[in-house]
C-alpha cells in the first residue's frame, strides 16, 4: 500500500506566514536519556543528545520505525522523565520541573488508543480536560462546559457529546480523544502514534485538523509517527531518529533522502519531489520493477 | 452535554437516605418477636423527643437494647464494606476487586486475630491490628498481581483469592488450637457476622475512622474516574497519582480494617452495592462514592433482616445472605469480561 498515491493537497499549498519568524515555543536542546534495568549496570537503551525547536502554529514530525527512541523522546518533552543531559524547555520553562498540574495546562498528550473500564459519555470524557483547572471535585462550571463544547465543535464532533465512547468508531474516539486535548488549553500538544489504528481516511483528515488547530489556536504540535507518506505531506520539520540517534532535523525536502531513508527503515524505497518542495516517498518491491 | 452536577449528588443521597430509614424502620419491626409498625413509630417519637424512659421495658431491651445497636452496627459496616470495594475498584482498574475477593478482609480478619492474641487487655488492639493485617495484604496481593511490571487482570485475582484463602487457614488453625473450636468466633471471622455487639469504648473511634475514610477517598473522587482511564493518562491531565493513590489505598484499608473487627470478613458487599450504584447512577466517583455508602448501609441492615428472621428464632450469620448474593454476581461479572 503507498499512502502517496492519495491525493494530498489540501493544507499543503496554504502557505500561512512564516513560522521561522516565531519565538520558538519548545525548545529541546541536547537532552539525552538513557534506560538501564539496574543502575549498576551498563544502560540496554540509550537517547543520545538531541536539539530542535518548535514555534507555534508549527507541526513537528518525530519520525523512526520502531524501537528508534521516539517513545523515550516523547517522555522527554511531555515531562515525564528529565534529561540526564540537556535541557526541554517549554516557553523558557523546564518540563520535567514543573508540577503534574501545572504541567497538564502547558502541554496534552494524546496517547495511540485510551481504554475505559467503564463506559462514558464523550461529552464527559472531553471534559476531563478541564481537570488540570479545577479544585477538589470538579463539578464543571459554565465556563467548562463552553470550553468543552468549542474543542467538540473543533474537531468537528458536536454530534457525538451523547454517545457512548466505546460505541463510536476508530476515527470519531480519535476526535474526542483529541478535543479533551484542546479542552485542557495547552501550549503543546505531543501526540504518540496518532494514525495507527485509523484507515487513511481518517489518518489524513486527522493530520489536516492538526495543522488547522496548530494555526488556530497557536499551538506547537509534535506528533511521533513512523508514516513516512503523511511526515512529508504535513510536517513543517521532521526530527529523524535511528536507533536512538538523531540522524536529521530540518523540512521533509532535507532531511527525505534516499539513501537515508533506506538505510534507516531497512526497505527500498523511491524518493521523489512532488509539489510545493514536499517530498513523496514510495515504496519500491524488492523484485521487479516501479512502485506498488 | 449534562455534566455531573452538586444539585444531583445531594438530591440522589437525600432519596437514598430516605430509602435507609425506610429499612431501618423495617429492620426494627423484624425478628423473631414481632412489633407493629405504628407502634414503633410512635415509640421512637417518644425515644426521639426525650420520653424514651416512658417506654414499656420490653420495648426498650428488644428494640433499644438489642436490635438498634445492631442495625447501627450495620450501617457502619455496610457502608464502610462498599466505599472500600469502589475504591479498590478504581485502583486497580477492576470491576472485580473487592475488599473480601483480595483476601483484605481475611488480613484484616488475621490482623485482629493476632492482636487480641498480643494484647487482650486494650479495646483498641483489635481494629489496629486489623489496620496493619489489611495494609500488608493489600500490598502482597498488588505485588502478586504484577506481571513485566503491570497490573494482570486475572493474576491480580488469583492472588488475592489464593490469599484470602491462605489466611483464613492461619485463622482457622489458630481458632481451633489457641481458643479451642470456638464455632462461633470462627463464623464471625471468616464469614461475618453483626450479632457481637461493639464494646462501648470503640464506638466512637468506628464513627470517626468512617467519616475520615469515606471523607479522604471522597475528596480524590474527581482524580479516580481519571486514574480509571489509565495512570498514564491521568498523569498527562494533572492527577498527582503516586498521591492519590496512597491516599485512597490507606483509606480503603482503614475503611475495610473498621469493618472486618466490628463484624467479621462479610463478602461481596464491596463488588455487589458499586456495582448496583453504576447501573443506576453511572459511574462517576463523585456520586458513586456517596451512593454505595448508602445503598451498602441498605444492603447490610435488609441482609441481617432476612439473616435474622428466615429461619428465626435461629439467626444466620449476615456473611451467608451476602456470599449467596455476591458469588452470582462476581461470576457474572467473570464471564461478561471474560468475553
Amino acid at each position: 500500500m503507498s499512502a502517496s498515491d492519495t491525493p494530498m493537497h489540501a493544507l499543503g499549498g496554504k502557505a500561512p506566514e512564516p513560522t521561522s519568524m516565531r519565538a520558538p515555543r519548545l525548545n529541546v536542546e541536547q537532552a539525552s536519556y538513557a534506560y538501564s534495568t539496574k543502575s549498576q549496570f551498563a544502560p540496554t537503551f540509550t537517547l543520545t543528545a538531541i536539539s530542535f525547536q518548535a514555534r507555534e502554529c508549527e507541526l513537528v514530525a518525530i519520525l523512526g520505525p520502531n524501537a528508534s527512541g521516539k517513545s523515550t523522546l516523547l517522555r522527554l518533552i511531555s515531562g515525564t522523565i528529565a534529561p540526564l543531559t540537556g535541557r526541554v524547555e517549554l516557553d523558557g520553562e523546564e518540563t520535567s520541573r514543573l508540577d503534574v498540574r501545572a504541567r497538564a495546562q502547558r502541554i496534552a498528550v494524546v496517547h495511540q488508543e485510551s481504554s475505559a473500564v467503564y463506559p462514558a459519555l464523550a461529552g464527559d470524557f472531553v471534559l476531563q480536560g478541564r481537570h488540570p483547572y479545577g479544585r477538589s471535585l470538579r463539578f464543571a462550571s459554565k465556563e467548562d462546559i463552553e470550553i468543552a463544547h468549542h474543542a467538540l465543535a473543533q474537531v468537528g464532533a458536536d454530534h457525538l457529546a451523547g454517545r457512548i465512547i466505546g460505541e463510536l468508531s476508530g476515527g470519531e474516539k480519535q476526535r474526542i480523544i483529541l478535543a479533551r486535548a484542546l479542552a485542557q488549553q495547552p501550549r503543546l500538544i505531543l501526540l504518540d502514534e496518532p494514525t495507527l489504528h485509523l484507515d487513511i481516511g481518517a489518518q489524513v483528515e486527522l493530520l489536516e485538523q492538526l495543522r488547522q488547530l496548530a494555526l488556530e489556536n497557536h499551538y506547537a504540535v509534535v506528533v511521533v509517527t513512523h508514516e513516512l507518506a503523511l511526515a512529508a505531506e504535513f510536517a513543517d520539520q521532521v526530527v529523524l531518529l535511528h536507533r536512538g540517534k538523531c540522524l536529521r532535523v530540518g523540512t521533509p525536502a532535507v532531511v527525505y533522502q534516499q539513501e537515508l531513508l533506506e538505510q534507516v527503515f531497512a526497505a527500498p524505497l523511491d524518493v521523489e519531489a512532488g509539489p510545493a518542495g514536499r517530498p513523496r516517498v514510495n515504496l519500491r518491491a524488492r523484485r521487479g520493477e516501479g512502485a506498488i | 452535554m449534562r455534566p455531573l452536577t452538586i444539585r444531583r449528588v445531594l438530591l440522589t443521597c437525600a432519596g437514598l437516605s430516605g430509602v435507609l430509614l425506610a429499612c431501618v424502620v423495617l429492620a426494627l419491626k423484624l425478628g423473631a418477636v414481632p412489633i407493629s409498625v405504628t407502634d414503633l413509630i410512635v415509640n421512637l417519637g417518644r425515644a426521639a423527643i426525650g420520653h424514651g424512659d416512658q417506654l414499656p421495658s420490653e420495648y426498650q431491651l428488644i428494640v433499644f437494647d438489642l436490635r438498634l445497636p445492631r442495625i447501627l452496627l450495620g450501617i457502619l459496616v455496610g457502608a464502610a464494606l462498599s466505599v472500600s470495594g469502589a475504591s479498590f475498584q478504581a485502583l486497580l482498574r477492576n470491576p472485580l476487586a473487592d475488599p473480601f475477593v483480595l483476601g483484605v478482609s481475611s488480613g484484616a480478619a488475621l490482623g485482629s486475630i493476632l492482636a487480641l492474641i498480643v494484647a487482650p487487655q486494650f479495646a483498641f488492639v483489635t481494629p489496629l491490628g486489623a489496620l496493619l493485617g489489611a495494609l500488608a495484604t493489600i500490598a502482597g496481593v498488588y505485588f502478586l498481581g504484577r506481571r513485566e511490571g503491570e497490573l494482570d487482570s486475572t493474576t491480580l485475582l488469583l492472588g488475592g483469592i489464593i490469599s484470602a484463602s491462605f489466611l483464613s487457614a492461619i485463622i482457622m488453625f489458630l481458632m481451633t488450637t489457641l481458643a479451642g473450636r470456638d464455632l462461633r468466633g470462627m463464623v464471625f471471622w471468616l464469614m461475618g457476622d453483626l450479632s457481637t455487639p461493639v464494646p462501648a469504648s470503640l464506638r466512637w473511634i468506628f464513627v470517626v475512622g468512617l467519616v475520615a475514610g469515606v471523607g479522604a477517598i471522597y475528596s480524590t473522587a474527581a482524580d479516580l474516574n481519571l486514574l480509571l482511564t489509565g495512570e498514564r493518562e491521568a498523569i498527562h491531565l494533572g492527577v498527582d497519582a503516586t498521591r492519590v493513590k496512597l491516599v485512597v489505598y490507606i483509606s480503603a484499608s482503614l475503611l475495610t480494617a473498621l469493618a472486618v473487627s466490628a463484624s467479621g470478613a462479610i463478602g461481596y458487599v464491596g463488588l455487589l452495592v458499586p456495582h448496583a450504584v453504576r447501573r443506576m447512577f453511572g459511574s462517576d466517583y463523585r456520586i458513586l462514592i456517596p451512593a454505595s455508602a448508602i445503598c451498602g448501609a441498605i444492603a447490610i441492615v435488609l441482609a441481617d433482616a432476612l439473616a435474622r428472621t428466615i429461619v428465626a428464632p435461629t439467626e444466620l450469620p449476615v456473611g451467608a445472605m451476602t456470599a449467596m448474593a455476591g458469588a452470582p454476581v462476581f461470576i457474572y461479572l467473570l464471564r461478561r469480561g471474560m468475553r
